[in-house]
């Protein structure tokens, strides 16, 4: 199983990712530098975290021209798994492959700290092993993780079941006081119609080793390499395109 | 150009008696061009007139010690062949100005400084020092704290170094001048540590980084007859940060140093290319010539004098190997940067300046350096410290019940959590953060490795205003006790120094006494000084701030998973204090909040005791014998009691612990801020060890109570004097700092 890590100038979760994937996980990793037109043969693309950019202009405004991305946009039309993390959600957003837009948190602050969130979907690459309902502690840090689309959006997101994570309390609930940016309906991550393509504000990466301060994010992990194994099984006329 | 008079002298900064020193060691008169040069490089901040003396005084070497002062940053040997590259510095006058980009680009510059070591920068703290949240100056100092936070979260966040730590305190007497330092610590290998020297006849110099602008030429030296009034008016004082250029410089350095083309680098922090060109050159040995006309400028028209002076952030001076140009160019290349060539390595040991290829500036490294002036300033003993070395112990008798004080200390902002700070901070990318901001010293684990770093930046200007020399002391102490207690072994140090105007004696009487009091404790605790900053001239109006010695300590866990954090882990562990109470309220927090008093003198300091407890902590955290550790500092036993069990999800404790004799008895018991002390918890099968353990060493252990329940109850011989729900104390300390600032937009 091979993980390829997008690199942008200004990306600054990258390294987490690749050790999460190969140290923790035990899988192949690769940095794939933005400037590369090819994913050199993955298995699952990780958009990593950080400031692409420098965030300046918009958050991922910048990195979704940049030339990796059609490599991106096609393993994503053709069924690849990709996750997008924080800053890599941004850059989802922007370049089209996931719907709606990020503003600033509500109290225009940053925030790292552990929240809690549902997991809301299992049949996405990256949630499978997840149980439905499932609160996972995780580390967010960002400021601008408000998520907002228009009410059609919201109303298709919410029907078609592409609400994956949400903001929640202790017990589950999504309160208003667990949602720790302002984010329509507690929305901590989304999927595209296919289901292939995830993208989530909270960092999974940080979460993989208990002294840590949590272990919750693993399952997306394990999750992908369970769902990618299925896929290379299945298709070696996929792979063999890339 | 205008003639070199006395007021263009004074607006440079430069004494007569300077530039007559100027004139022989070039045995001429200066250029304009040159008289700048010599400003900054002469300058109290680049050239250390008024402390180099005293700093010699401080003991830097030990067996430990790869790097101590010279270089941009020192650093230690912490095993495995690698190297803990750390530094402290401040960037106070800049975050008055202008918060936001003063503390941002004093972020910028710590880290161009270690990873220009050639380390991988993977932590940032600081030690903030602001006036008071209310009063006359509450709103200002409202928007300093704020402005001046989210300037090191923008660039600390931006570039994916995590801020694990770092400490703030709220008195008046920063209210105009407040401290922003910061600090910052990276891995290196121990062999390949980068110097920042020129070396190599015909070797290129090269440029890399933002552009030059006319920003940050300091206004003393300002003065030309190529300005004028307006063209000042458009020169910010201050300079702006971009963290993705220096993220860009960070990742292309750290590339170029992978490979063997480079022979030396130094980022261009204060002074600029000045500095950066003329102590390269000196530290090899060689001479550097640049021209000025090859230096990417970002505005048109610019001067030599003004391209030589301007203090631009995010760029970087490198030698690197005839022949080996293309090779550093592509790595830049890749990086979107552009690397420009703008000079050579001679061996005549002269820094020549060139515009368009006429020579503007010729001098001889050692005219520079070697002739540039010391001054052993005079001192004096200040008449204040008669009127405030005792406090009148009658105004202990008016203080509240010790319940209704020790939830008034737990509001008060030095106390209180200071999560509404540390939340903004990124403190766990980069996944190696073990104890989280707030909950004990910042440590980070080495990958690749079974270690641990832990490290702590702490300092008390009340004490150090009240008894320099003993503040000094208590400050390295308190960081080398708050690394022990994460389990690290301290074994190393860097120091800011944050004092008033040297030439005033009694100014400079205090910093001298801080310097040696500092250097006693360093020998004593075995804590080498490798490197620091000095900050002179923190005043306004002629009002000068509290001396303010901050210590930044690094110690090293052989064995990450004994790495010990404040809070208290489980019900039914033995809760065990540490060290000797004396009942010292003199100096104390409780002091000064309850009775408003500044007054007394602060906790006296046994560096044996001290040694001894730091001893005990390692050692017992690397047996495993205890499960948390917290210092005792300030607002004393109480609050640091408190402390432990907050963050633990509700978890509380009961103890009995001894009084102190005479009137205030339980105040002080409670509120004392006697030093060497420390509070742990233990499993209650392991504390007959752990007795023995502190017994062999020396330190004083007493069991005064257990984890359990959901309240915080605390006995003074027997007679309860607190007791509270967990999470109403917890609840009154963790927003007491937020609501300062409850519905203001950053």
């Amino acid at each position: 199983m091979k993980f390829a890590v997008v690199v942008f100038p200004g990306s600054n979760c990258d390294h987490d990712a690749y050790h999460a994937a190969k140290h923790v996980l035990g899988q192949e990793a690769e940095f794939v530098w933005h400037k590369e037109t090819s994913l050199g043969g993955a298995d699952v693309v990780i958009l990593p975290g950080g400031f692409s950019h420098g965030d300046y202009l918009r958050t991922g405004a910048i990195a979704r021209f940049s030339p990796v991305m059609a490599a991106v946009t096609e393993f994503a039309r053709q069924g690849g798994p990709v996750i997008g993390i924080c800053n890599g959600f941004q850059i989802l957003l922007e370049a089209g492959l996931l719907p709606g837009a990020m503003l600033r948190n509500r109290d225009l602050k940053f925030h790292c700290e552990h929240v809690r969130v549902r997991v809301e979907q299992t049949n996405t690459p990256f949630t499978g092993r997840a149980r439905a309902g499932q609160i996972l502690s995780l580390p967010i840090a960002h400021g601008e993780g408000n998520y907002f689309a228009d009410p059609d959006t919201i109303a298709t997101l919410e029907t078609s079941g592409r609400v994956v994570f949400r903001y929640c309390d202790a017990s589950g609930a999504p309160t208003d006081a667990a949602n720790p940016n302002g984010a329509m309906h507690n929305i901590a991550g989304i999927c595209n119609e296919a289901r292939n393509v995830v993208g989530l504000m909270p960092h999974p990466e940080r979460a993989c080793e208990s002294v840590l301060g949590s272990a919750d994010g693993l399952v997306l992990f394990e999750s992908v390499v369970a769902a990618a194994g299925e896929l290379a099984g299945h298709g070696a006329a996929r792979t063999a395109a890339y | 150009m205008r003639a070199i008079d006395t007021a263009l002298l004074e607006r440079h900064g430069l004494k007569p008696d300077e530039y007559e020193r100027i004139v022989a060691a070039l045995e001429r008169e200066p250029t304009l061009t040159e008289l700048g040069i010599f400003s900054v490089m002469w300058s109290e901040h680049c050239s250390y007139k008024s402390s180099r003396v005293h700093l010699r005084k401080l003991p830097t070497t030990g067996p430990r010690v790869l790097q101590g002062p010279g270089e941009n940053a020192g650093a230690v040997d912490i095993g495995d062949g690698l190297a803990a590259v750390f530094k402290i510095e401040s960037h106070n006058h800049p975050s008055f100005i202008e918060p936001y980009q003063g503390a941002a680009t004093g972020v910028g510059g710590i880290i161009r400084d270690i990873f220009t070591m050639g380390a991988r920068p993977i932590a940032l703290m600081n030690s903030l020092r602001f006036g008071s949240l209310d009063g006359r100056d509450g709103a200002r100092t409202r928007r300093t704290v704020e402005g001046v936070v989210a300037g090191i979260a923008g660039y600390g966040n931006s570039i994916g170094i995590p801020t694990v730590g770092g400490e703030i305190a709220f008195d008046d007497s920063y209210a105009a001048n407040p401290l922003v330092n910061v600090f910052c610590l990276g891995i290196a290998k121990a062999d390949a540590l980068v110097k920042g020297s020129a070396a190599g006849s015909g070797n290129p110099v090269y440029y890399v980084g933002a552009k030059t602008g006319r920003d940050g030429i300091h206004g003393a030296t300002m003065a030309s007859a190529e300005f004028d009034d307006r063209s000042a008016e458009k020169r910010p004082a201050v300079q702006v940060g971009d963290p993705f250029m220096e993220k860009l410089l960070l990742e292309a350095c750290l590339e170029l140093m992978r490979t063997d083309a480079l022979v030396g680098v130094q980022d261009m922090g204060a002074a600029g290319l000045t500095c950066s060109t003329s102590e390269m050159g000196s530290r090899g040995g060689s001479g550097i010539e640049i021209d000025v006309s090859r230096v990417p400028q970002r505005e048109t028209g610019m001067t030599a004098y003004e391209i030589m002076l301007s203090e631009s952030q995010e760029r970087m001076l490198l030698v690197v190997k005839q022949g080996r140009e293309a090779e550093v160019e592509a790595i830049f290349e890749k990086w979107d940067l552009h690397a420009a060539n703008i000079g050579d390595v001679m061996t005549d040991g002269v820094l020549r300046v060139k515009d368009q290829g006429v020579v503007v500036a010729e001098i001889p490294n050692r005219a520079l350096v070697d002739a540039a002036p010391v001054y052993d300033r005079p001192t004096a003993r200040p008449a204040y410290l008669d009127r405030v070395a005792t406090f009148d112990e009658s105004v202990l008798t008016a203080t509240p019940a010790a319940q209704d004080a020790w939830l008034s200390l737990l509001a008060s902002p030095t106390v209180a959590s200071k999560r509404w700070v540390y939340r903004q901070y990124d403190h766990m990318v980069r996944t190696n953060t073990l104890v989280l901001a707030g909950m004990g010293a910042g440590v980070v684990r080495v990958k690749g490795t079974n270690r641990a770093l832990a490290m702590s930046t702490d300092g008390n200007g009340r004490y150090t205003y009240l008894h320099p020399r003993r503040g000094a002391m208590l400050a390295l102490a308190e960081a080398a006790r708050n690394v022990a207690c994460a389990g690290a072994l301290p074994i190393g140090a860097t120091n800011c120094l944050n004092f008033g105007n040297p030439e005033r004696p009694e100014i400079m009487w205090q910093f001298v006494e801080a310097v040696e009091g500092l250097a006693d404790a360093c020998r004593a605790l075995d804590i080498p000084i490798t490197g620091g900053n000095v900050s002179l001239y923190n005043e306004t109006d002629g009002q000068a701030i509290y001396p303010t010695p901050i210590i930044g300590v690094v110690g090293v866990i052989d064995d990450a998973s004994t790495t010990l954090s404040r809070t208290f882990k489980q019900v039914g562990d033995d809760i065990v204090v540490l060290g000797e109470n004396f009942g010292e309220l003199g100096a104390s927090e409780y002091l000064k909040t309850m009775c408003g008093l500044v007054q007394g003198s602060p906790p006296a300091l046994d560096l044996g005791k001290e040694r001894a407890l730091i001893a005990f902590l390692v050692r017992a955290a690397a047996e495993r014998l205890l499960q948390s550790a917290h210092d005792c500092s300030d607002g004393g036993l109480a609050v640091t009691l408190a402390e432990c069990a907050f963050d633990t999800g509700g978890l509380g404790f009961e103890v009995d612990v001894a009084g102190i004799g005479g009137a205030a008895g339980v105040s002080k018991a409670l509120f004392g801020e006697s030093a060497s002390r420390a509070v742990v918890s233990v499993k209650p099968e392991a504390l007959p060890r752990m007795m023995n353990l502190a017994r062999a060493l020396g330190v004083p252990a007493a069991k005064v109570g257990r984890s359990g329940g959901s309240r915080i109850a605390i006995s003074v011989d027997g007679s309860i004097a607190i007791d509270c729900s967990v999470a109403e104390a917890e609840e009154t300390w963790t927003n007491a700092l937020g609501r300062y600032f409850a519905g203001r937009a950053a």
